[in-house]
């Protein structure tokens, strides 16, 4: 059997990272994610993996430290809440150019400004369509569980390195902050310079030796037209990730006639208004995107034709939906329904928000 | 006789480091900047190290110092580098981690990645161009302009109550428990870039002895920025920068 532990989501991502072989962890204290780090300094991995943790002075300090560990081809993250992220903002633009693999973690608060403490969804533009300046995409990963935000950091680190790119756990205060139980995976050794090497050596900075030409780490091109070429290639990736990469769930969609598209926390109280719904004869599914970039079109099209009504519901004032809305492109109605701010949408919000829609 | 028969090895006095790439330096006529990545070119070469340097430059006019050092190299974030050479040689201790950061990123906008690397103690080499403004951006006030000197953004000289006094952050640094080396040397003279090569091989070899962060300023020109002809600029920094910012180490434990 494997090993079940009761476990926050947050402290998951820990163990998450230590055990799926991460090289470093650099972060800044910030409420609802401190467990992340606390939980990394409690368990000392530099004694046992050799993970590297660092408490950095700042936001803008420890998305430039991660940079400068995903410069030498290291598993390299962080993790921090809305405004730390945006100030990561910067630096995140300069991971994408510069094609550096890592992973950012947003367990998300309401905004805007210092906001609240309390969970929110208003991130979800920032993630998906950009946040820093330039034409670039993370990869953004939506968990809904404790067992999620650990899994998560070993997906999202295979997805950084398998398109040298960003990639973003974007997650809220509720998933971080919840109880659930925990399988603990199997444990993935941290990979050697030797392997390092061999999996990275064509870019990662690893020492000039006489074999091979040195490595550049830059997201600089004065040369506009080498500039273009460079956001040309970008763009091509992007587009691959988009056709390989889509994941999401499915809930009691087979026979839908109505459907929930929610992320996150917000797809958890979905499905229990699934079962309220069916309970009452009513044909209802939900559709929960993983990733949000890239955006599961694909399931959500195919879903569209058995479709009268779609509800979104998101603890933002509407984000997410205008996606929604792109794939649906007004073959059928898309109705909205959120809370921001810090308050949380109970199911019975949700049941009374889809009803009104069902008139 | 003909220059063919002087060009001989038994001849040759001095050698271009090959660590010192052959590409056409973009610096202005005078600028320290290509005086001083000789000097980083030649500390590399003579200590055998090229395989095991990871350089890192943000912006500024030495953005593109990696053009011209033939080893792996990082381009950081405006004032980002102390962090990136935080991770770097965290995550790789058997590499020499060096930033190559000039006044208006270091002590500016860098100002807190600086001190707090250099608390932590971190084992790295923070290599400090100061020519009292920023070249890059056009000859702009920096954090280190003199007072009474004229830049773009204070067109009638600095002025303490509108602009704040230059920033000694050499001085600042040394103070740090964390910072185990801190000098100021300057490259004008060939005895002045000796003693720059010798406190930058000093601070190569620190950062391998778990010692802490080792700080070499060097006080340099901007002949385009400051307005002057190369040998009018260094008679400048001077008569003006170096009784500012005096020479000599600050700290050598
Ligand atoms: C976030 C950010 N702000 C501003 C700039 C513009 N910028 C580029 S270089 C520079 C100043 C560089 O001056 P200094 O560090 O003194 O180096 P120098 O060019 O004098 O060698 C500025 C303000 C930038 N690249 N990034």
């Amino acid at each position: 059997m494997a090993e079940k532990i009761l476990m926050k989501g947050n402290e998951a991502v820990a163990h998450g990272a230590i055990r799926c072989g991460a090289d470093g962890y650099f972060g800044y204290p910030i409420t609802p994610q401190s467990e992340v780090m606390e939980t990394l300094m409690e368990e000392k991995p530099w004694e046992t993996t050799g993970m590297v943790v660092l408490q950095a002075e700042s936001e803008t300090a420890s998305i430039n430290m991660v940079y400068g560990g995903a410069c030498t081809g290291k598993k390299v993250m962080t993790s921090s809440s809305s405004l730390g992220i945006s100030l990561m903002a910067e630096g995140l633009s300069y991971l994408a150019g510069a094609e550096l693999p890592c992973v950012v973690v947003n367990v998300m608060r309401g905004g805007p400004g210092l906001g609240t403490i309390q969970p929110g969804q208003a991130d979800y533009f920032q993630a998906v369509k950009g946040g820093g300046h330039g034409d670039y995409k993370m990869i953004v990963l939506a968990p809904a569980s404790a067992q999620d935000m650990y899994d998560f950091v070993d997906t999202a680190f295979e997805l950084a390195f398998k398109y040298r790119t960003p990639a973003m756990i974007l997650s809220d205060g509720v998933i971080g902050q919840m109880m659930e139980k925990v399988e603990l995976r199997p444990i993935k050794p941290r990979r050697t310079n030797e392997q390092i090497i061999e999996q990275c050596g064509e870019w990662a900075l690893t020492g000039k030796t006489a074999d091979r030409k040195r490595n550049l780490i830059t997201s600089l091109a004065l040369d506009p037209n080498v500039m273009s070429a460079h956001n040309i290639e970008l763009q091509k990736k992007y587009k691959t990730i988009m056709e390989n990469e889509q994941q999401y769930t499915t809930y009691k969609t087979e026979d839908a006639e109505y459907l929930i598209v929610a992320y996150g926390s917000m797809s958890r109280i979905a499905e229990s208004v699934v079962d309220t719904a069916r309970e009452n004869g009513i044909k209802l599914g939900v559709l929960r995107p993983i990733t949000l970039f890239p955006y599961p079109e694909k399931a959500l099209e195919s879903l569209i034709p058995q479709l009268k009504k779609i509800l979104v519901v998101e603890m933002s004032a509407g984000q997410m939906v205008e996606d929604v809305k792109l794939v649906v492109n007004g073959r059928v109605p898309v109705e909205f329904y959120g809370k921001c701010g810090g308050l949380i949408p109970s199911p019975d919000d949700v049941y009374e928000a889809f009803e009104k829609i069902l008139k | 006789m003909d220059i063919k028969d002087i060009i001989k090895p038994e001849n040759k006095v001095y050698g271009k480091t090959p660590l010192l790439t052959d590409a056409v330096m973009h610096y202005c006529p005078g600028c320290t900047h290509g005086v001083v990545h000789k000097i980083i070119a030649e500390v590399i070469e003579e200590m055998g190290i090229q395989d095991k340097t990871i350089g890192i430059s943000p912006v500024g006019c030495a953005v593109l110092a990696y053009n011209y050092l033939d080893i792996d190299w990082e381009q950081a974030a405006h004032g980002r580098a102390p962090a990136l050479a935080t991770a770097t040689k965290r995550l790789n201790p058997d590499k020499y981690v060096f930033t190559y950061q000039g006044d208006g990123d270091l002590a500016s906008i860098g100002a807190g990645e600086v001190m707090h690397a250099c608390n932590r103690g971190e084992n790295i080499v923070i290599i400090f161009i100061n020519n009292a403004i920023y070249g890059m951006t056009g000859g702009q006030m920096a954090p280190t302009t003199l007072l009474g000197q004229v830049t773009a953004t204070t067109p009638y000289g600095r002025n303490a109550e509108l602009n704040g006094y230059p920033l000694k952050i050499t001085e600042l640094l040394a103070q740090l428990d964390g910072t185990c080396y801190v000098t100021r040397q300057s490259a004008q003279t060939p005895a002045a870039v000796r003693k720059t090569k010798k406190a930058i091989r000093k601070a190569f070899e620190n950062s391998m002895m778990n010692k802490g962060t080792s700080f070499v300023e060097v006080v340099g020109t901007c002949n385009s920025g400051w307005k002057l002809s190369p040998v009018k600029a260094n008679k400048w920094m001077e008569e003006n920068m170096f009784p500012f910012y005096p020479l000599g180490d600050m700290k050598d434990r």
